[in-house]
């Protein structure tokens, strides 16, 4: 517990930045916006309806569409840039909403007094009408203040550091500490924000002064701890020398702690994780180049990033020809193999198979129409699902998609009898798993490869010469070893690293 | 001095005033009188730009409305309407003070005249910190009178003033605001449905029909000669009951 609180400055401050300036832009966005709406009859129409359909989009739906739209814009695709829009984007309805609510809202006799008296227009919007619907915006900006602390958490896998990352980390390496951690500082943020606010509008409207300071002070503190950390880069948004991405998994994490202090041992220079990026998030801020380092897996980039569909079973055949066309076409450097194969895999529980007496995917076809399957995220939706099915006509009664952390206690529990597993996975082990054989090679090699962005190798060769380093030096064993010390033992990603580099000096 | 010249207002197909033309002597009171639809709010309106005309002018002291900005305009004509429309944030005082920030009165002459305008509707300066929710529609209804004549306009616009007051406390009104006009010398039009309240207001009464004039005369000369049988029937009723009452109040000790 004493280490996740460690992260806290750092997870927290990222998204009270966060989270504060994207509600602070939405505000000022929406308000005059709801005030144009309600005075102009026509547009309140469209602009509920634009607003109402951001709405609609789910979180991680609305950042998944942001990083591809900013990179097409030449902007920096991931990190700070989507998370805010989006936030901003997802903050603004509720406000823009009660803005129009409470300005239409108002006594028409009152509006007709304001008019009797010789207000003019704008007088009338600021003496009365925006006095008058204040509870209402004041109300919605609660909710929005509340919406956009819980939906920062999402901006971690986009690249923005956030409680975001306790979260998704702690879920993928079953780290409770770090689930609660995250969960209990993103709730009491919203809480206090919503606190705030709430006794910064009832100290205006019962015209206490001290209660209006009071709460101002401490809403205005936040905003210069935020302003401040802008100006200083505290809180995440500067970058490191070398930044390193990881995806949403144990092994990416403990893969992105091992390149990192790597690098920083042998060159000093200052480095910075990334965790939990979506999967082509990722490969397209490498790309962009706001991230330097990465690992991902050849038959990945064969088949999602190269859109390459003839089957493919050379391991080495697949790593020259992803090698060459990763440098040709984004300028990407494949360093080299770490020495494992991290593979999709069928895997269901030993004793089921025994029963049925499967032990290929072939053997598991005709038993298909009988079963559920689980996958992650991804997988229904990869090539290599299409490949799988096709290839040995597949037809499951039931498929599911959920959470990688979520899938081996599904299967376990018997909620689904065949899951997409991860070859170097140690819960394939710890539940009792076992992995089908692709007997026909419907699945490409998928050895886990050392990537390098455009301006790494073209400016710091030294940071590529440290992780060339590491080539060859984890093989299957070694890698599922380090997985299950984080998923079962509960140690942390960054400590299973280090113990590895240590025995590779030790060696 | 107010001119209406040939003033009409349509609503699309709907003429709601059709061509009325009137003039209202400095310091004098006109009653608008008519029922629903007649035509007498809207043509009120007209005269502080509520309602913008359709078509015919508006001369104010010489000067015409339209050729001024709306504000300016509404900022020396006092406005009071049925539904009173006190700014419910606002404390007593500061309502009746909205017309005196906007004249861009000086802060301590302005609180001298809000105390001195409690005095005039007799609420009582302890009363100015009261929000208007704490006040009866009485007494809302005198802070609707005070803010109209906060900063000493010379005309005054009456909406059924005291339509929605029960009817002790529209008669205390009446004969308040009757008095004050003739202390003030306030130039009004006063819109009203109520015969009687015509009667015991106005210097002229001016009978609206679908729109159109039908009738401007004195109180007497309206119950004298009526233009019509309508106007006569219209007449007829306060004046029947005026006469039950009487025999009721001299049948005093009859059984």
């Amino acid at each position: 517990m004493r280490e996740q609180l460690a992260l806290l400055p750092a997870y927290g401050g990222a998204h009270v930045q966060l989270s504060l300036l994207a509600l602070l832009c939405g505000v000022v966005l929406s308000v005059p916006l709801g005030v144009l709406a309600a005075r102009v009859r026509w547009l309140e129409t469209p602009v509920m309806a634009v607003a109402s359909v951001v709405q609609t989009v789910p979180g991680l739906a609305l950042l998944a569409i942001l990083v591809p739209l900013l990179a097409a814009l030449g902007l920096p695709g991931i990190g700070f840039l989507p998370a805010f829009i989006a936030l901003v984007l997802y903050g603004m309805l509720p406000v823009l909403r009660n803005t129009v609510v409470g300005l239409r809202g108002i006594d028409a006799a009152v509006i007709e007094a304001a008019d009797g008296v010789g207000m003019t227009s704008g007088q009338r919007l600021w003496r009365v009408e925006l006095p008058l619907a204040l509870p209402v915006i004041i109300a919605g900006v609660r909710t929005a203040a509340v919406w956009t602390v819980g939906m920062a958490t999402l901006s971690t896998p986009v690249g923005a550091p956030s409680l975001g990352n306790y979260i998704f980390g702690g879920l993928q390496t079953s780290n409770v500490d770090a689930i609660i951690v995250g969960c209990a500082a993103a709730a009491a943020l919203a809480l206090l924000l919503d606190g705030l606010i709430l006794l910064l509008s009832v100290g205006v409207a019962r015209r206490r002064r001290v209660l209006v300071g009071a709460a101002g002070a401490v809403l205005a503190g936040l905003y210069l701890y935020v302003g401040v950390s802008l100006v200083t880069g505290a809180g995440g948004s500067r970058r490191a020398d070398v930044v390193i991405g990881a995806k949403p998994f144990t092994e990416q994490y403990i893969l992105s702690h091992l390149m990192a202090d790597r690098v920083h041992d042998t060159t000093g220079k200052s480095t910075q994780i990334l965790s939990s990026l979506g999967s082509t998030v990722a490969y397209d801020g490498l790309a962009a180049g706001d991230i330097d380092l990465y690992v991902d897996y050849s038959g990945t980039l064969w088949t999602t990033v190269l859109h390459r569909t003839d089957p493919a079973t050379d391991r080495a055949r697949i790593e020259a020809e992803v090698t060459r066309a990763l440098r040709q076409r984004d300028g990407i450097t494949v360093v080299g193999a770490l020495g494992f194969e991290n593979a999709y895999c069928l895997a269901m529980p030993r004793a089921d198979a025994q029963r049925l007496g499967v032990r290929t995917i072939s053997d598991l076809a005709p038993h298909a129409g009988d079963l559920a399957i689980g996958g992650d995220y991804e997988f229904f939706s990869r090539p290599e699902w299409a490949a799988l099915r096709d290839e040995y006509g597949l037809g499951f009664a039931n498929q599911r998609s959920m959470d990688p952390s979520l899938m081996y206690q599904a299967v376990a529990g018997g909620q689904v009898d065949v899951i997409s597993a991860y070859s170097t996975d140690g819960r394939i082990a710890a539940f009792d798993l076992i992995v089908l054989r692709d007997d026909r090679h419907a699945i490409p090699p998928y050895d886990a490869l050392i990537l390098a962005g455009p301006g790494l190798t073209r400016r710091q060769p030294a940071v590529i010469r440290a992780v060339r380093a590491l080539t060859g030096t984890i093989d299957a064993d070694a890698m599922r070893r380090m997985n299950r010390a984080v998923d079962e033992q509960g140690q942390s990603p960054s400590e299973v690293a280090r113990r590895f580099l240590d025995s590779l000096r030790t060696d | 001095m107010i001119e209406l010249r040939q003033l009409s207002k349509h609503f699309g197909d709907t003429v709601a005033v059709d061509g009325v033309s009137l003039t209202i002597e400095a310091g004098e009171l006109v009653v608008l009188l008519g029922g629903s639809g007649s035509g007498k709010t809207t043509t009120l309106k007209m005269i502080n730009r509520l309602v913008e005309p359709s078509d015919g002018r508006v001369i104010i002291d010489g000067e015409d409305a339209a050729a001024m900005p709306a504000p300016t305009l509404r900022q020396k004509i006092g406005y009071v309407f049925q539904r009173i429309g006190l700014f419910p944030h606002m404390t007593v005082a500061e309502n009746i003070a909205v017309p005196l920030s906007l004249a861009g009165w000086a802060r301590d002459r302005a609180r001298a005249r809000v105390d001195e305008l409690l005095e005039l509707i007799e609420l009582g300066a302890a009363m100015g910190a009261r929000t208007p929710a704490e006040l009866s529609g009485g007494q809302q209804q005198r802070v609707g009178v005070a803010r109209a004549l906060a900063a000493k306009p010379t005309l005054m616009l009456l909406d059924e003033p005291f339509g929605a007051l029960d009817p002790l406390t529209r008669d205390r009104l009446q004969r308040s605001f009757g008095e004050l006009r003739k202390k003030l010398k306030l130039t009004a039009v006063f819109v009203t449905h109520d015969v009687v309240e015509a009667l015991l207001l106005a210097d002229r009464i001016a009978v609206l029909r679908d729109g159109a004039l039908v009738q401007v005369d004195t109180p007497r000369a309206l119950i004298d000669a009526p233009a019509d049988d309508e106007i006569a029937r219209l007449l007829d009723t306060p004046r029947r009951q005026a006469r039950e009452l009487a025999a009721l109040l001299d049948g005093d000790g009859d059984a």
